[in-house]
């Protein structure tokens, strides 16, 4: 509790919530609120549990890097094509002070890199909801199709995490074209043989789900992740209507049919390697 | 004209829509065919068999309806999965018998309904998307009136896309756009300008192969000459070995917008 609190007056002092009095006075930094069941949760403690909820599992959404650290090999990643950066092709408005911002917290919204999963080699490609919300923009749609070009190339299998918000908007026409321009590089690797894995995440919505997100050849999702190519609230507008309760989530698109299963995060490293392993691919010499 | 009134134009609701297009180059030799055979037949997509000049052709469109009766029925030309599964389904038929295939595209968007979403809206999407990139035959996609995001798309992975004059195409409405970056849908006229969606923006961006003039009154000369067009392309695509034609379809979409990167 706040020391000075005695010297405030009495009545102040009453209206502190109950939920606040026996919270211990910590920096704002040092812990979070879990959404779901409002739990406080220190942040060493999350970063430890691989950011889910100590109290009742609720995934909360990690950054690109953090989840490079949490599927591949200690130190293996070696990131490829991290010079391309967004620029304002269609001259659109307000996007060059957009993009500045969403550089002060990451490059771009992905990552792309081969690594080793369990001692395997694999190419893996991180969105990173820092940037712009993981909007696929022409850089994002070009990292990918270079990042399965090079499987391709290297007959390696491909591991995407996916996490977006869909089409960049201010590439215009440009980012509608990144679905097609993926979708070929995949269907290419697929025709090759070659393993595809996505581990959808919170959330993977439009044209991400309607292009690359929904090719692997194994879709695994984590745990109440929205994945939908109209986003609830486009869909609430048009038909003005409430959407049944856990409508677009990982367990209802399981339900439905379109992915292969929910897998909690803790597991996922475990399941992608076995995964891997039965497709023939084989731990790289050392 | 103004992007936005392009946009107007492109929505008009007395322009002509695709069973027009059907009607005035393939006349009755127009053979409708219905249904994904997996769940239903989408009637926001009219699809089939016709003859083009000597050579069949299959023809799948994406359909308005011409009044109120046929807008209910066609869904105002958004379509559902079971739409987009009904025209791989038949692109798949034409890969068959090395059929060419032409899409005539004018939607807002793909269907965002509850159902849709249950269905897999995106997941049917993506698997044209896929499929259509290495399809053996031939493909062209003509915008005729509205290109909607995704759900134009997935009638446009093509060998070449061409646009009438007076159609758009875009990632997202201007409507939607204004009312996401600037929280005022009014200003959807300058967020037609910024989205660069008119046809000559597109030619520009290199997007597309070619804009089809369009008169005042489409009249049967103007289908006259589109059909020759079409045919020309379309055959001239048919000599081609399917391997080289599959290699350049990827090539087109692989190089669009990368001009600035290196």
């Amino acid at each position: 509790m706040d020391f000075f609190a005695f010297v405030k007056p009495k009545n102040e002092l009453e209206t502190v919530p109950d939920s606040q009095q026996n919270v211990p006075f910590v920096p704002e930094e040092m812990w979070m609120k879990c959404p779901k069941c409002n739990t406080l949760l220190l942040t060493t403690d999350m970063e430890e549990n691989l950011n889910v909820c100590t109290k009742c599992g609720h995934h909360f959404r990690m950054s690109a890097k953090q989840r490079i650290h949490l599927m591949a090999d200690c130190d293996s990643f070696a990131e490829h094509d991290s010079e391309l950066r967004s620029s304002n092709i269609l001259d659109f408005p307000g996007y060059d002070k957009k993009l500045e911002k969403a550089r002060q917290k990451a490059n771009e919204s992905v990552i792309c890199g081969e690594c080793l999963i369990g001692g395997v080699k694999a190419v893996l490609c991180v969105m990173e909801a820092g940037f712009m919300m993981g909007s696929m923009g022409t850089v994002t749609g070009e990292k990918i199709t270079r990042a399965f070009e090079y499987a391709t190339e290297n007959r390696l299998p491909v591991v995407v995490c996916t996490v977006s918000g869909g089409a960049r908007m201010q590439e215009g026409i440009l980012s509608l074209m990144q679905m097609a321009k993926t979708s070929g590089a995949v269907k290419r690797h697929s025709d090759a043989g070659l393993l595809y894995i996505t581990v959808l995440t919170d959330p993977t919505t439009g044209g991400v789900t309607a292009s690359f997100a929904m090719e692997g050849d194994i879709i695994l999702a984590e745990p109440n992740t929205l994945v939908a190519f109209a986003g609830p609230r486009v869909i609430e507008q048009t038909m003005r209507q409430k959407l049944p309760k856990d409508f677009q989530t990982s367990e209802f698109v399981l339900q439905k049919g379109f992915i292969d299963a929910v897998v909690s995060r803790d597991k996922l490293k475990a399941t992608v390697i076995k995964l891997l392993k039965m497709h023939g691919y084989k731990e790289a010499a050392q | 004209m103004t992007a936005y009134e392009k946009v107007m134009a492109a929505r008009d609701a007395k322009k002509l829509t695709a069973v027009d297009y059907i009607a005035h180059m393939f006349g009755d030799s127009f053979i409708e065919l219905h249904g994904d055979r997996r769940f239903s037949d989408d009637r926001a997509i009219v699809a089939g068999l016709c003859m083009l000049y000597d050579t069949p052709l299959t023809v799948i469109g994406i359909e308005k309806g011409r009044n109120t009766k046929e807008r209910m029925e066609r869904n105002f030309g958004q379509a559902q999965p079971e739409g987009y599964r009904k025209a791989l389904r038949l692109m798949k038929q034409a890969e068959k018998f090395h059929r060419p295939v032409l899409c005539l595209v004018d939607t807002s968007g793909a269907y965002p309904g509850i159902g849709a979403e249950e269905r897999g809206q995106g997941q049917a999407i993506a698997e044209n998307l896929m499929e259509m990139m290495t399809l053996k035959t031939p493909i062209l996609t003509i915008l005729i009136g509205e290109g909607g995001s995704g759900g134009a798309l997935a009638l446009a992975v093509s060998d070449e896309v061409w646009m009438m004059e007076n159609s758009v195409y875009s990632v997202i409405s201007p409507e939607g756009c204004a009312s996401i970056l600037w929280k005022d849908s009014s200003k959807a006229p300058q967020a037609a300008e910024a989205l660069k969606m008119t046809a000559q923006d597109l030619f520009d961006l290199g997007v597309v192969e070619r804009i089809i003039r369009q008169p005042k009154a489409e009249d049967s000369a103007m289908f006259e000459s589109l059909k020759l067009l079409i045919s020309r392309t379309l055959e001239k695509n048919l000599s081609k070995p399917v391997d080289a034609l599959t290699e350049q379809r990827y090539a087109r979409f692989r190089k669009i917008g990368t001009a600035h990167l290196d």
